[in-house]
């Protein structure tokens, strides 16, 4: 089989331990200090990237593309320790990476990120990313970005494939009821969103970040500028609700008790 | 034109799921206080029959698809036949239950139809006309209500949003809509669902409790030693008995997939949380998690919460539970299983 070439969408979301405020904007609705919050790599979009490592590691000239669009300064923090994980080619675009834009703004921005990849043949591309985001958490980007670039094998909720030789392959997707829908695809190319996949977070390998820094700064520094905005959503209003519960602590009782207790709250 | 229109899909036996039909008491509820008539579009195996079975429902029209490309969930064949019911129906605002078979092909049939998708809508309110749609960003962290002037406007509900139809059979009178499906669109093979077997299956949508275990259950205990088999039976031996769907945090399936020994019958599919699902269930029981934010974000939907930990400061205590029992959920739960046989 040819080298394979897998184009990895992934951008960055806050530090999942940050807490969370709404703020309205001239532009619409953001977290409040956002330029401040830290970021990792939205944690779908890791799965992806560690499933697109793995996969080019058993295809001998495989190569994997990391596309993310998100602030410029902040992407060059995060590439940091993201460039650790696994061996990619960079390609920055500098815009929001704000949950409140619109998923077909971001779509677009993406697909023509793609196109522009010099050399890649879009015919035998595996497309990637998360099947959502820990912000928009809508779950339709990476179809947006499919259908733009004329994909129409698509898989959502992937957590698995497996190549043949001939370069077709089997996927399982996640659907209801903790099942898995399984299928097989002829040939590239394909667009995979990822739920978590099956693989462990790579340890950090200064040797991986040291050649892949070689192709992150340059491409941070020709990033091209993009205007992300919230389309045509009006958003009327923003909030974190209450939910804070009146919580009664109970202790020095004995297990007969507190399981008596439980079983008449789960009959009841 | 529909002003109104919902895209349901049968399951593989030709019936409605349960989101199918709680989605149709939404768009009826929508349709009345629109004050407009609404139209239904049915892909899948048995579209037509499973029309007839909500004809009571008071749609104006019915629209079907029902090719043999579209018996199975695919994406390039689904999105071809809902695109299809779309333009069909000359539809300006589309509903449609978050399965994850529309999950997968409405952002296509939006492209394909030049609409705006917006998913995970957990409420629906009208005023002065105008729909505004709840949903929440940032995993569950940041609710809003927002609307929207493109139309179409494909809107995807959760559910949970409504309670199932239940109404009369008869002759909806569908209209079949021809789609032409080709080769490219079904270059995908279907193989089938692969599904644990009935005694492995611990997810269950439908359960009134769930049970989430953490990482503590593999820890050493209070003697020093592991009890990671006694822990499984304890498990396995509650989500028997009280008919539980079982979670899990982060922490403890990442443990399976750094390869430390851990609870077999446990995948990430279990995991709930940022990174996890948001379950929909009556009430929940955490035991051995720390009900950090992350996780407890996961738990949005669960109305009644109890929590058994030895910490008593761990998150759950800090108002993100109802109860929080400080005690070893080993010799808790061993007691909870014996009073439930």
């Amino acid at each position: 089989m040819e080298g394979l070439q897998i184009v990895v969408c992934g951008s960055l979301v806050p530090d999942p331990l940050q807490t969370l405020e709404p703020v309205i904007n001239p532009t619409g609705p953001g977290l409040k200090n956002e330029t401040m919050l830290p970021s990792v790599l939205d944690p779908w979009a890791s799965h992806s990237l560690y499933e697109a490592a793995n996969l080019a590691k058993q295809v001998a000239g495989s190569k994997v593309f990391l596309v993310s669009l998100g602030p410029k300064a902040k992407l060059q923090q995060l590439m940091m320790t993201v460039a650790q994980k696994a061996p990619f080619e960079l390609v920055a675009v500098d815009g929001s990476a704000s949950g409140f834009t619109d998923a077909m703004d971001v779509a677009k921005t993406l697909a023509a990120a793609i196109e522009a990849i010099p050399g890649l043949d879009k015919g035998k591309m595996l497309l990637f990313g998360g099947c959502s985001s820990a912000s928009r958490d809508a779950g339709v980007t990476m179809q947006l970005v499919g259908e733009q670039l004329g994909i129409t094998d698509q898989f959502v909720g992937v957590d698995e494939i497996k190549m043949q030789d001939d370069g077709s392959f089997s996927v399982l997707e996640r659907i209801e009821g903790g099942q898995y829908l399984a299928s097989t695809c002829p040939s590239m190319p394909a667009v995979l969103a990822w739920a978590t996949g099956s693989l462990p977070e790579p340890p950090n390998n200064p040797q991986i970040g040291m050649a892949n820094m070689r192709c992150v700064m340059p491409a941070l520094q020709k990033a091209k500028p993009a205007s992300i905005g919230v389309g045509g959503i009006s958003f009327e209003k923003t909030e974190i609700p209450a939910q804070k519960r009146d919580t009664r602590i109970v202790k020095d009782v004995s297990a007969d008790e507190i399981a008596a207790e439980l079983v008449e709250w789960i009959k009841g | 034109m529909a002003d109104l229109f919902l895209v349901l899909h049968t399951e593989c036996d030709g019936s409605f799921s349960k989101a199918a039909l709680e989605s149709l008491s939404t768009a009826a509820d929508l349709s009345s206080k629109l004050g407009s008539a609404y139209s239904v579009g049915v892909i899948g195996a048995g579209a037509s029959a499973a029309a007839d079975a909500i004809a009571g429902c008071g749609a104006e029209k019915f629209y079907t698809v029902e090719d043999e490309a579209v018996a199975a969930p695919r994406y390039s064949s689904d999105t071809k036949a809902s695109a299809a019911l779309i333009k069909a129906a000359d539809a300006q605002i589309i509903l449609a239950p978050g399965t994850s078979r529309f999950a997968r092909c409405m952002p296509g049939a939006a492209y394909r139809t030049g609409a705006a998708v917006d998913t995970h809508i957990v409420a629906l309110a009208v005023e002065d006309g105008k729909i505004s749609a709840q949903r929440w960003y940032y995993r569950q962290r940041i609710l809003t209500t927002l609307s929207r002037a493109d139309r179409p406007w494909i809107l995807l509900v959760d559910g949970g949003v409504s309670d199932a139809w239940q109404g009369d059979a008869g002759s909806a009178g569908a209209q079949a809509v021809a789609v032409d499906f080709g080769d490219a669109d079904n270059r995908v093979v279907i193989k089938g669902v692969e599904s644990p077997a009935v005694d492995a299956q611990t997810i269950r949508p439908d359960s009134a409790i769930l049970f989430v275990a953490g990482a503590g259950w593999t820890k050493k205990q209070s003697d020093g030693e592991y009890h990671i088999g006694d822990a499984g039976v304890l498990i396995q031996g509650f989500l028997c008995k009280a008919g539980a769907s079982l979670g899990s945090s982060k922490s403890l399936v990442d443990l399976q997939s750094d390869g430390q020994e851990t609870l077999s019958f446990m995948s990430h599919m279990n995991q709930v949380g940022q990174t996890g699902s948001t379950p929909r269930h009556a009430k929940g029981l955490s035991t051995c998690c720390h009900g950090e934010e992350p996780h407890a974000v996961g738990w949005r939907f669960i109305n009644e919460r109890r929590a058994i930990n030895t910490d008593a400061n761990c998150g759950w205590a800090q108002g993100k539970a109802d109860v929080v029992y400080i005690a070893d959920a080993f010799e808790v739960m061993e007691k909870v299983n014996a009073l439930l046989s």
